[in-house]
């Protein structure tokens, strides 16, 4: 039950309608034993819901014997969070619990709401990436590049070769770093903190290189309407060759270290289950999706950005449980490792070609290199629109302040993001700025299948379940 | 209702395609406005405008309605629509504008018509749209007519399609500010709308009758106001320069959108 500290609970009255009990003061036998006295005693109080004590942990005897005996039937309405260690984020869980059975979970949202979706209505649409980038900020480059996807349908544009399959690279790297994550909070959620240690030490190694590709190790802001902030540096090839490497090497380790562990098998087993039709329902998307037996990955059924020509497998599983979504999420880093092999080659195919499209009313002008004070704006860049002419310098000056103007209408996008189908509904009234900006975040959508999953368990079930949805609260609450 | 489905059924005899007919029926009606009317040059208000263009004048824009054929599979799927809204007892009038634009089709409903369509839609065999993928509001600008919308976006899985629906919602009163608009819950057909309505609650105050528990989901409970409408007052920011200046709220600067 460790996994339960930070709690409160609320006891739920006698039939008769009195408060079970007095406050702690009034009850000798609550928390003032005359023989050893707890370290930190759990304080009760009474409310109209029924007696309400606050619980931190190492406190649970002191609890237990407040409440009386724990044989009878009442229920007894647990509140995990929203700051808990293993509520996967700030997510607040209201649990009915019947002994250690779960009757009803409730999971409440909104302590991270952050107003992108409004404060994009008061930016031009290039600003907006900046914005998105923050929501799911375990996939920053899925949403620049859903969002661009958006953008650039709207406007009419494809992006060029070379900068869609810069996207491919940036996303397929991100998705590692994500599934890493999941491997790392899940894990220590579970009270594995050797995968927490191993998820973290990876998902650096990738960090680091997405810093040395785009600037920037998360919110990189790096994919823009119409292409890419810039081309990729020189030693790419040189840098992907030996991550390749070293993932090669160290992703088995997960294998090794877990999936055959008894305790990992013993968690996940059988626990969470959600069948196909559950998950088409709740509107589950991504890895929860597959492991209930259905191949939907939209990289292979509605490709984008180039994926048609790449090489993977979509793995999928039929156990709908906690450790088919684990199992199907380390197949995915493999998957994806291997995207990332190809890139390489296609990468020096490509090299040379333009990364924006051509056309100058919609290309972001800037050109960044890297200074003695880190990546900036190229000085040569600025001595030749300052130097060049009036007219180069007025372009560069509106089109970097108001904004380029995309033409009324709405657009729906959706690709494939670590966690599902990430969609963008952009509706644009042909201004600068967008009219509305909508992210159907998966992250959202799946953690709707929260009680589902783990109504009818134990307490202990339901940390595993959340830990398999994966929930980002960037993304759920926006 | 009832009378007006007999009509339509005697008037008309079944297995006549009588798409024509009703392609008429949808381009007579007022087109559904999506957007603000501007006017002069660089789209700012309440600023001189010196360049000589103030006198410009562009109006909203309105979606046109689509003219058959729609192309790809769109044809087909809007007759087997209209064929299972009949099947059902559903008026085709249910749909009320068609539009087909940048590859994605759009079909405007009437408002208290879109359970019965998301059901034909998700059960007709021709049909299939088992996933619902987003539900999201839209507010047009207090200017605009119906400013509210809903935009549902459908997923068919197994013919890998999708298509939006959407509806215009009447705004009653003062911009819908003490009365709310309506319009009918989508969560017996699709359970995942039940926290995309949420949202579009907290959101632009859009009541989805016969939704389980319709409450606030990302702002809290006891909020006032939606915060995504247009018209929701943005907070300026004080500065300390003496006469109390402030930084304006962003809807109040200037903009050249």
């Amino acid at each position: 039950m460790s996994n339960t500290d930070h709690a409160s609970t609320t006891r739920a009255r006698h039939a008769d309608g009195t408060p079970l009990g007095e406050s702690t003061q009034g009850n000798p036998g609550a928390g003032r034993p005359t023989t050893a006295a707890p370290p930190r005693p759990a304080p009760g109080r009474s409310t109209t819901e029924g007696r309400i004590f606050t619980v931190t942990g190492g406190d649970w005897d002191s609890l237990s014997e407040a409440i009386g005996n724990p044989a009878d039937d009442e229920r007894i309405v647990i509140n995990m969070g929203p700051q808990h260690p293993s509520t996967h984020g700030v997510l607040r869980l209201v649990l009915e619990l019947q002994g250690e059975t779960v009757t009803q979970a409730r999971s409440v949202i909104g302590y991270l709401h952050t107003g992108i979706e409004k404060n994009m209505e008061y930016r031009t649409w290039t600003q907006g990436v900046t914005f998105v980038t923050r929501m799911d900020y375990l996939g920053p480059l899925f949403n620049e590049t859903g969002y661009c996807l958006a953008v650039e349908k709207l406007l009419g544009v494809t992006a060029p070769p070379r900068a869609q399959l810069i996207r491919v690279l940036l996303m397929e790297l991100n998705r590692i770093s994500s599934h890493l994550v999941y491997l790392a909070t899940g894990g220590m959620e579970l009270g594995s903190s050797t995968a927490m240690t191993y998820g973290f030490r990876e998902r650096e190694t990738v960090l680091h290189l997405l810093e040395q590709l785009t600037g920037l190790r998360m919110n990189h802001a790096f994919v823009r309407p119409g292409g890419v902030a810039q081309d990729l540096p020189a030693n790419t090839e040189a840098l992907l060759v030996a991550f390749v490497a070293e993932m090669t090497a160290k992703l088995p380790e997960y294998d090794t270290l877990l999936t055959g562990q008894p305790i990992w098998r013993k968690r996940l087993e059988g626990v969470g289950y959600l069948p196909l039709d559950g998950c088409l329902a709740l509107g589950v998307t991504g890895p929860v999706l597959r492991s209930a037996g259905l191949a939907w990955d939209l990289r292979k059924v509605e490709p984008y950005c180039g994926y048609e020509s790449f090489e993977f497998d979509v793995p999928t599983a039929t156990e709908a449980d906690c450790l088919a979504r684990y199992l199907l999420r380390v197949q995915e880093m493999h998957e994806s490792l291997g995207i990332v092999e190809q890139c390489i080659d296609k990468l020096r195919a490509t090299a040379g070609e333009p990364v924006m499209v051509a056309d100058k009313s919609i290309a972001w002008p800037a050109q960044l290199s890297v200074g003695s004070d880190g990546l900036g704006n190229s000085l040569e860049h600025v001595r030749r629109i300052m130097g060049q002419s009036m007219e180069s310098l007025i372009h560069h000056f509106k089109l970097v302040t108001e904004g380029f103007h995309v033409p009324p209408g709405q657009v729906y996008t959706s690709i494939e993001s670590p966690r599902g189908e990430l969609g963008v509904h952009l509706v644009s009234d042909g201004g600068t700025r967008p009219l509305r900006a909508h992210v159907r975040e998966p992250s959202f959508v799946n953690l709707q299948a929260m009680p589902a999953m783990s109504e009818g368990g134990l307490v202990a079930d339901v940390i595993a379940s959340i830990a398999s949805i994966d929930p980002v609260m960037g993304g759920v609450d926006r | 209702m009832p009378d007006q489905e007999d009509q339509l059924r005697t008037a008309e005899p079944e297995g006549v395609d009588r798409s024509g007919a009703h392609e008429e029926e949808l381009t007579a009606r007022e087109p559904v406005v999506a957007g603000r009317a501007r006017q002069g040059m660089f789209g700012t208000p309440g600023s001189g405008d010196t360049t000589g263009f103030g006198g410009l004048r562009l109006p909203a824009y309105a979606p046109a309605a689509a003219q058959r054929p729609f192309g790809g599979w769109f044809d087909e799927l809007t007759d087997d629509l209209l064929a299972a809204l009949e099947a059902r007892g559903t008026a085709r009038t249910a749909v009320q504008q068609v539009v087909v634009d940048r590859g994605e089709i759009t079909y405007y409903l009437q408002p208290e018509t879109v359970l019965d369509v998301c059901r034909a839609l998700r059960d007709d065999p021709a049909l299939r749209f088992e996933l619902c993928s987003s539900v999201s509001g839209v507010d047009y600008g207090v200017d605009v007519p119906q400013r509210l919308h809903v935009a549902y976006h459908l997923t068919s899985m197994t013919y890998r399609r999708r298509i939006r629906l959407e509806v215009a919602l009447d705004v009653p009163g003062d911009g819908g500010l003490r009365e709310a608009p309506h319009v009918p819950s989508v969560v017996a057909v699709y359970p995942t709308a039940d926290w995309q309505e949420r949202e579009a609650w907290d959101m632009f105050g859009i009541v989805f009758d016969g939704h389980p528990a319709l409450t606030r989901i990302l702002m809290p409970d006891d909020w006032a106001g939606h915060p995504q409408r247009k018209d929701y007052p943005l907070g300026g920011i004080p500065v300390e320069y003496k006469g109390g200046a402030e930084i304006a709220p962003p809807d109040q600067r200037r903009a050249y959108s």
